[in-house]
Parts: C-alpha cells; sequence; structure tokens
C-alpha cells in the first residue's frame, strides 16, 4: 500500500526520512507519522491471546458463583502439591520405616539406616536447629559446638536422643533435661569480691592465670559451693548438665567477664522439647546426625550399683 | 481580598487542628507528624500573609497571571525536588544494599535498620523522585501540547507543596515506625487521606488545563499522564481503605485482611508499576524523545492501539504477585495470561519511542541527552518483556522470592524511569531557567555510562544471585532430603550482594554528576569549556500559550 493512495488529512505531509506522511496534527512541533502497526507486533500480539485463551481453556480460569471452571486438565496447585509430597514421602518410606522400626542404638551399627539417617538428619537440622547451633553445627556463645566431643549431657547416641526429644530446663516436658545453677552474685549467695576468687580459681584451673592471693580465697569457696555439681576439681558433671572448666572450651566465654557474669546470674540455656515439634524418625535421623559429627560416644551400659 | 482572607482562615484552621491533634496524640510518633503538619500550616500561613501584603498594597487581587509565558514556576520547583528526593533516595538504596551485604552496618539502631530503610528507599524513588518528576514533566507537557497555561495556578502550587508536605510524613513515618505493613503503600491513613486530597488537586489542574486547550486533539502523551493521575488515585483510595485505631495516633486496621487484603494490595502493587511507572513515564516519552529527536512520532495508529491495550490489560495482572500462595488457582491464571498478553501493548511504547529516531539515528552519537533516552527505551523493552516472562507459573516457581525479582524491578527502575527522568530533566533545565543549554552536555555523557554501567553490575549480580537462591532452595538430594539451608544460600549471594551495592554506587556517582551539571546550570555559571556536542535546538520565542502567539 503506497500512503499516496489512500486520503490524506488536512495538514498531512510527506516525511522525507521515511517517505511516510504525517497524519496532519502537530504539537508544540511533534507530528505523527501514519505508520501501520508494524505486522510482527501484531502477530505476536494475537499469538500472545491465543496463548492466553488456550491456558484458560486448559487450567482453572473464570469464577463463577459456585466456584471457577476447573480447565481440561483438571490441574490444581494444591493437587500438585501433594502429588510431590507424596512422591518425595514415597522415595524415602522404605528406609523410614526401618528406621522407626530400629532402636536408636542399633541405627549406628547398620551402615545403610546410618547412612540414611544422616542425610534425613542434616536435611532436618538445616531447617530446625542451625539457628542456634549454626549452619556447620559450629555452635555459638551459649549453643555448645556439636562436632567436638565436649558434651554437657551425655554424648552417646541414647543421650543425644533423649536430649533431642526432651530437651533441656524446657517448661512443658516432664522428661526434659534439667538443672539450675544458682545466680551466686544476684542472690547474695557470694560478696562481688567473693565473685571475683571464683572466677580466678576458675581461670587458673582452666589453665588460664597463675595462682594468686585471690585463686587462693576462690578455692575454698568453690569447694563449698561449685564443687556439687563441677566436681572437686572442676571436672564437670554430665548427670546435671555441670560443663568442665578445666579446658579451653567455654560455652559462654572464659574471660573474666564473662565468667563473672555467670557466676553472677547463672545462665541456664534453653533448648526446646522437639517431641513435640517434629515427628519421632526425624528426631532419630537427628539424634543420628549429631552423633555423626565427629564427638559421637560409644554407649556405656549403665553400671548397676552394688547393693549394700 | 476575598480570596487571601479565605485562604488566611484555612491555613489557621489547619494550624489549630494540628496543635489540638498534637495535643491529643496517642503515640509519640502521631505527635511528631502533627508537629510537622502545624509547621507546614504555619509557614502556609506566613506565605499567604506576606504576599496578601503586596497585594492589598498593589490595590489588586493578587499577582496578576502572565498569559504571555507559559507557567513554569511549579515546574522549577518540581526539577529542583526532583533532584533532591533523587539523591536521598538513591543514597538509602546503596546504604540498604550494603546493609544487605554487612548486616554489621545496621548498627543495632531501629531508626537505620533495613526494615524500615528499606521503604524509605522505594518511596523515596518512586514517589518522591518519580513523583516529582512526573508532576513537572506532566505540567510541563499538558502546557506545551494544550498550548494553554496551567489552569488554577494556585492550586498547582498546593500540588507541589502538598506532596512535598506528604513525601516528609510518609518518610519520617518509616523511620519512627509507623507503616501499615501495605508493599508501596506503607504510610499510615492520615497521610493517605492528605495524599488524596493533593491528588485530586493535581486531577483538577490537569483535566482543567486539558480543556482550556487550544489545540483541537488531546496529544497522546496527555492521555497517558491522565490515565497514570486517574488510575492512582483509584488505586490509593481502594488499597488505602481503613479504619483507624485512634482518631489521633498512627495506627489503622485495613478493611481487607488474609488473601483479599493480599490481592487488593498487589492489584495496587503491581499497577503501582503499570501506571505510575508506566503510563506516566511513557507520558514523559511521548514527549522529550520527538522533541530531542526532532523527528515525528513513529506511528499514530500503534500510540492508540498500544495506549488502549495496556489500560486495558495492565489493571489485570497484579494476582503474578502471588502465585503458589493461597490465592485461589483460577486467579492466578488470570494474572498469568493478562500478563503475557501485556508483553506487546508495553512493547508499542518502546517500538514508538526508539522508531521515533527513524531519520535521526546519527544524532546518537552527537547528542548525549538522545542517548539517555535510547537507553532508557532499551531497558524499558527489557524489562517488559522479562516481566511477563517471570509471571509464567513454570519460571515464576523459580524466580519467586529471589533477588531476581529485586533485578527485574531494578532493570526497569534505573534503566527505564531513572535515564528517561535523567534524560527530561537535561531536556527541561537551560529551558526553564533561559539558559543557552547546559552547563556541561559533555558530563551527561559521563553519567550517562557510570548509570549504564551501574544498571548493568546491578541486575546482572541480581540474576546471578537469583537463579543461585531459586537453584540452591529447590535442590534435593537422592534421599529425598534438601540440600540447603537458608543461611547457606544467603552465604552464596554475598559476592552478589557486594556487586550489587558497587552497581549502585555508580549509579549513584551518576546522579552526583548530575545534580552538579544541573545545579550549575540553574545558577547560571559560565557554561564549561569543551568540545561542542549536539542537541534538540529551542526557540524560546516559540514557547509561548496560544493567546500569547496570537497576540503577536
Amino acid at each position: 500500500m503506497t500512503h499516496d493512495s489512500h486520503h490524506t488529512p488536512a495538514g498531512s505531509r510527506r516525511d522525507d526520512a521515511t517517505g511516510t506522511h504525517t497524519v496532519g496534527h502537530e504539537w508544540d512541533g511533534i507530528e505523527e507519522l501514519d505508520t501501520p502497526l508494524p505486522r510482527w507486533w501484531v502477530t505476536i500480539f494475537v499469538a500472545c491471546i491465543v496463548f492466553a485463551i488456550g491456558y484458560v481453556v486448559l487450567y482453572p480460569a473464570l469464577p463463577g458463583l459456585n466456584g471457577a471452571t476447573p480447565g481440561l486438565l483438571g490441574w490444581t496447585s494444591r493437587g500438585t502439591l501433594a502429588a510431590d509430597q507424596r512422591a518425595n514421602y514415597a522415595s524415602h518410606a522404605k528406609l523410614r520405616a526401618a528406621i522407626a522400626a530400629t532402636p536408636v542404638e542399633d541405627l549406628i551399627r547398620n551402615p545403610v539406616l546410618q547412612r540414611a539417617a544422616i542425610e534425613g538428619g542434616s536435611a532436618a537440622f538445616k531447617v530446625n536447629c542451625v539457628q542456634c547451633h549454626g549452619a556447620g553445627a559450629a555452635g555459638g556463645k551459649g549453643y555448645p559446638n556439636l562436632n567436638d566431643d565436649d558434651w554437657l549431657w551425655g554424648g552417646d547416641i541414647g543421650a543425644i536422643w533423649q536430649t533431642l526429644q526432651h530437651g533441656i530446663r524446657y517448661p512443658g516436658d516432664d522428661a526434659t533435661r534439667s538443672s539450675q545453677m544458682p545466680a551466686f552474685g544476684k542472690d547474695g549467695i557470694l560478696t562481688a569480691a567473693q565473685v571475683q576468687d571464683v572466677v580466678s580459681h576458675v581461670r587458673v584451673i582452666s589453665g588460664q592465670e597463675a595462682v594468686s592471693a585471690s585463686a587462693q580465697r576462690g578455692a575454698a569457696l568453690f569447694a563449698a559451693n561449685c564443687a556439687v555439681c563441677h566436681g572437686a576439681n572442676g571436672e564437670g558433671n554430665r548427670a546435671v548438665g555441670a560443663p568442665r572448666l578445666t579446658d579451653a572450651i567455654w560455652l559462654y566465654g572464659g574471660d573474666r567477664d564473662n565468667l563473672t557474669e555467670t557466676v553472677t546470674y547463672a545462665r541456664n540455656g534453653v533448648m526446646p522439647a522437639w517431641s513435640q515439634r517434629l515427628d519421632p524418625v526425624t528426631i532419630k535421623m537427628l539424634a543420628v546426625y549429631v552423633h555423626s559429627r565427629g564427638g559421637g560416644e560409644v554407649t556405656v551400659p549403665p553400671v548397676t550399683p552394688p547393693s549394700p | 481580598m476575598e480570596t487571601m482572607i479565605m485562604r488566611t482562615g484555612l491555613w489557621l484552621a489547619a494550624l489549630v487542628f494540628a496543635v489540638v491533634a498534637f495535643a491529643l496524640a496517642a503515640d509519640w510518633a502521631f505527635a511528631v507528624h502533627m508537629v510537622i503538619c502545624a509547621l507546614a500550616a504555619g509557614i502556609g500561613l506566613i506565605v499567604t500573609l506576606r504576599s496578601g501584603d503586596a497585594a492589598v498594597l498593589a490595590g489588586g487581587v493578587g499577582p496578576v497571571p502572565d498569559s504571555g509565558r507559559y507557567d513554569d514556576q511549579v515546574i522549577r520547583w518540581a526539577v529542583i525536588a526532583t533532584v533532591f528526593w533523587g539523591m536521598a533516595g538513591f543514597l538509602a538504596g546503596l546504604y540498604i544494599a550494603l546493609e544487605l551485604a554487612f548486616p554489621a552496618l545496621n548498627f543495632g539502631i531501629e531508626y537505620i535498620n533495613f526494615g524500615r530503610l528499606r521503604p524509605l528507599h522505594t518511596s523515596a524513588v518512586i514517589f518522591a523522585f518519580g513523583g516529582n518528576a512526573l508532576i513537572a514533566t506532566s505540567f510541563y507537557v499538558v502546557q506545551r501540547t494544550c498550548r494553554a497555561r496551567l489552569a488554577f495556578p494556585g492550586l498547582a502550587r498546593f500540588v507541589f507543596w502538598g506532596y512535598q508536605l506528604f513525601i516528609v510524613l510518609a518518610a519520617t513515618g518509616y523511620l519512627m515506625g509507623v507503616t501499615q505493613g501495605k508493599e508501596y503503600a506503607e504510610p499510615e491513613w492520615y497521610v493517605d487521606l492528605w495524599l488524596t486530597v493533593v491528588w485530586v488537586s493535581y486531577l483538577a489542574v490537569f483535566v482543567f488545563t486539558i480543556l482550556r486547550r487550544s489545540e483541537p486533539h488531546i496529544y497522546v502523551a496527555n492521555w497517558f499522564y491522565l490515565a497514570f493521575i486517574l488510575t492512582v488515585a483509584m488505586l490509593h483510595l481502594v488499597n488505602n481503605a481503613a479504619i483507624p485505631v485512634n482518631w489521633f495516633g498512627s495506627h489503622s486496621i485495613s478493611l481487607a485482611g488474609g488473601v483479599q487484603g493480599a490481592l487488593i494490595e498487589w492489584w495496587y502493587g503491581h499497577n503501582a508499576v503499570g501506571f505510575f511507572l508506566t503510563a506516566g513515564f511513557l507520558g514523559m516519552m511521548y514527549y522529550f524523545v520527538p522533541k530531542q529527536a526532532g523527528r515525528p512520532v513513529y506511528s499514530y495508529r500503534l500510540s492508540i492501539i498500544h495506549f488502549w491495550a495496556l489500560i486495558f490489560l495492565y489493571i489485570w495482572a497484579g494476582p503474578h504477585h502471588l502465585h503458589y500462595t493461597a490465592l485461589p488457582d483460577w486467579a492466578q491464571t488470570l494474572g498469568m495470561v493478562f500478563s503475557v498478553m501485556l508483553w506487546m501493548p508495553s512493547w508499542g511504547g518502546m517500538i514508538n519511542g526508539l522508531m521515533t529516531l527513524n531519520g535521526a539515528w546519527d544524532k546518537l552519537r552527537t547528542d548525549p541527552i538522545l542517548r539517555m533516552f535510547v537507553m532508557s527505551l532499551a531497558f524499558y523493552g527489557m524489562s517488559t518483556f522479562e516481566g511477563p516472562a517471570m509471571s509464567i507459573k513454570s519460571v515464576n516457581s523459580l524466580s519467586h522470592y529471589t533477588d531476581w525479582t529485586i533485578g527485574h524491578v531494578h532493570s526497569g527502575a534505573l534503566g527505564w524511569n531513572g535515564l528517561v527522568t535523567f534524560g527530561a530533566l537535561y531536556y527541561l533545565t537551560p529551558r526553564l531557567w533561559h539558559r543557552t543549554r547546559l552547563y556541561s552536555l559533555r558530563m551527561v555523557g559521563w553519567h550517562f555510562w557510570l548509570a549504564t554501567l551501574g544498571i548493568v553490575f546491578y541486575t546482572a549480580s541480581m540474576w546471578v544471585a537469583g537463579l543461585t537462591e531459586g537453584l540452591m532452595w529447590r535442590e534435593v538430594g537422592p534421599d529425598g532430603y534438601l540440600v540447603n539451608s537458608f543461611a547457606e544460600t544467603v552465604a552464596a549471594v554475598h559476592p552478589m550482594y557486594v556487586l550489587r551495592a558497587f552497581g549502585g554506587l555508580l549509579y549513584l556517582s551518576g546522579a552526583v554528576v548530575l545534580a552538579y551539571n544541573i545545579t550549575r546550570t540553574i545558577l547560571g555559571h559560565n557554561l564549561r569549556d569543551e568540545a561542542p556536542l549536539g542537541g534538540a535546538v529551542f526557540d524560546p520565542a516559540s514557547d509561548v500559550p496560544l493567546v500569547a502567539a496570537t497576540a503577536r
């Protein structure tokens, strides 16, 4: 079509650069050309509309009084999600059933189940545990490192499982691990000076300071107040979750300021009872995963106390 | 005189009301806002009384409008405000980008944490920078293309200052933690009411200027501006419908909750993009590109078809923000197909802009302002292709919630909205302040490269970050368990966050060059001694309303 052939409105002129006529309007010097719609533009626009109509026919689309048209494919997002979840669950259903049926102590002796439990435990750890214990399970201030062999409440598979299920000092779980260090300074059991003496002693037995007069006074206070839980030599006691004080591993810090805060106010950290939130298989897998991190201990059969 | 008394009374009433509201304030943030309102009313009162003195002395009824020139005073203010708020918004953006890369920069101070600075950034760039650019250009363009002065000059001034008050109330509110929690609609109910008053005034000035036109037809730029003003008014009213908890407090409850509230929010949110950042800025494009290129618009027919197609289709696309959520499947389907159909109508604007250069492509070698417009249209084309692509559900399942979305938004915002605004500012400033040309055209070239490189760093790093996140989130190991923790995906994209901040720094540096160039132009300093570059010719004699032209 040549542009000269159709009628040209008043004011229209031929634009030399393009050979197209203007439509004859002008605003502040701006004119408009009478270029037809680009064919490729129209084609793609129509193709998009055709695609849209096809999609509307195939998928849930048009709302009515009693719900929307379901679409020829019968597709629903809820259905897809349920199918995906079923498929995912089915992919490890056998292993989960086996894990459920196996006592946790035996899981770590079965290489196939152990590997499966570590995989699943690792995934669950990343969702539920990393917030406190860190993505690499290395812990942080107030949250124990799970990669080493220093355990507050025990590091064999049974102890870890117990801790995971019932938590630590977790309200609402009767079987939760529980102990309470007194706030020696705050509650007036020790004076501020005495707290410093105890701190001196702790820093001596952990090899951070040389023996001093303060530390010697602290040793007596330690024996009277602390040894009952932390042991006469500060070796700790897993029965009450009392940490060993003679090594270089500190949950809240081993410097004077942090130790002073710990002795003055006590810490009493809390971990949730996961049996209230996760299914038993996941908790078992978490126990195996944590046990596998490097510090898992061999289960020692309970020693029967000699009868009197 | 009567007008003056009425205005004085209004300001006085506003002042008294603000003081009373301050005294009754239910929370300290509301009290601070009422102090700001009282200050604004006080300034209004003083200005009215001072102008009144002069009017009484002159024995007249106020300043006589100079019908021989266009009414450009408000436009000059809005140009300065655009540059100022742009700098503030870009700086805030750079800072929050650094906060994401280095969280220590939150410093534990509530007023500057990411959660409060983020809406400050988005509102500053969209509503303060973009909004002032739209006010400036729409008032400029509507007068020129209608060959008529602004209707209601006093109301036009109120629109400008009222809008600045809205910006200040919104920004200070964010810092104090006042928010109704709706993205891009964070200001609380009383700020929303104030914006409604300002916006209706804006509509009145614009529509009545069009009605006063001396041209037989309404130019396409004005269709877009009008669609922008009208639709934003509707979106604003519906999305912000809320009941205040206390008439003197800064908290309200939205009328719509749950999935209905989410749908209304994204109907609003997407059309804030569609009508504020697309239709409004297309209005800008339709005037400044043909003017700067000195060429006729490529196709009148395309402008009509793509205008109506864009207006009709955009309004339905919002549900694509809620794919794979509690939103019913049918609404997700419609949101997706309307977005796909929107592709070509969006591209109509790009075609009409780029092809307008037919016969003038050589000017790109010599005209840095025209280069800005062309790059802007290129980014417009890219982001309006990327948008429909991301609205397709299978793409969205990968891109949703990732930084890809952030990259997409910024290729549109920095590329399209930013560059077209910079071009318009460079076009307007010498004309509004009667200078022969900008202080420096070479510096426009520097700005062009800084901005373009900044956008490339920004969008490329966010594509990589978004794909990384999307792929890591969905990665499932051979045993059927998720492989990555969220924290690991955050660590993985850290280098991309640093590159993004670098892109932002480049973009901000370009804006500093702009502010310097514009400031020296406004101050009338000697032109920078530099090798000459090309530009659009300006004839001040023809830049007058029709009444003045015929009188001459």
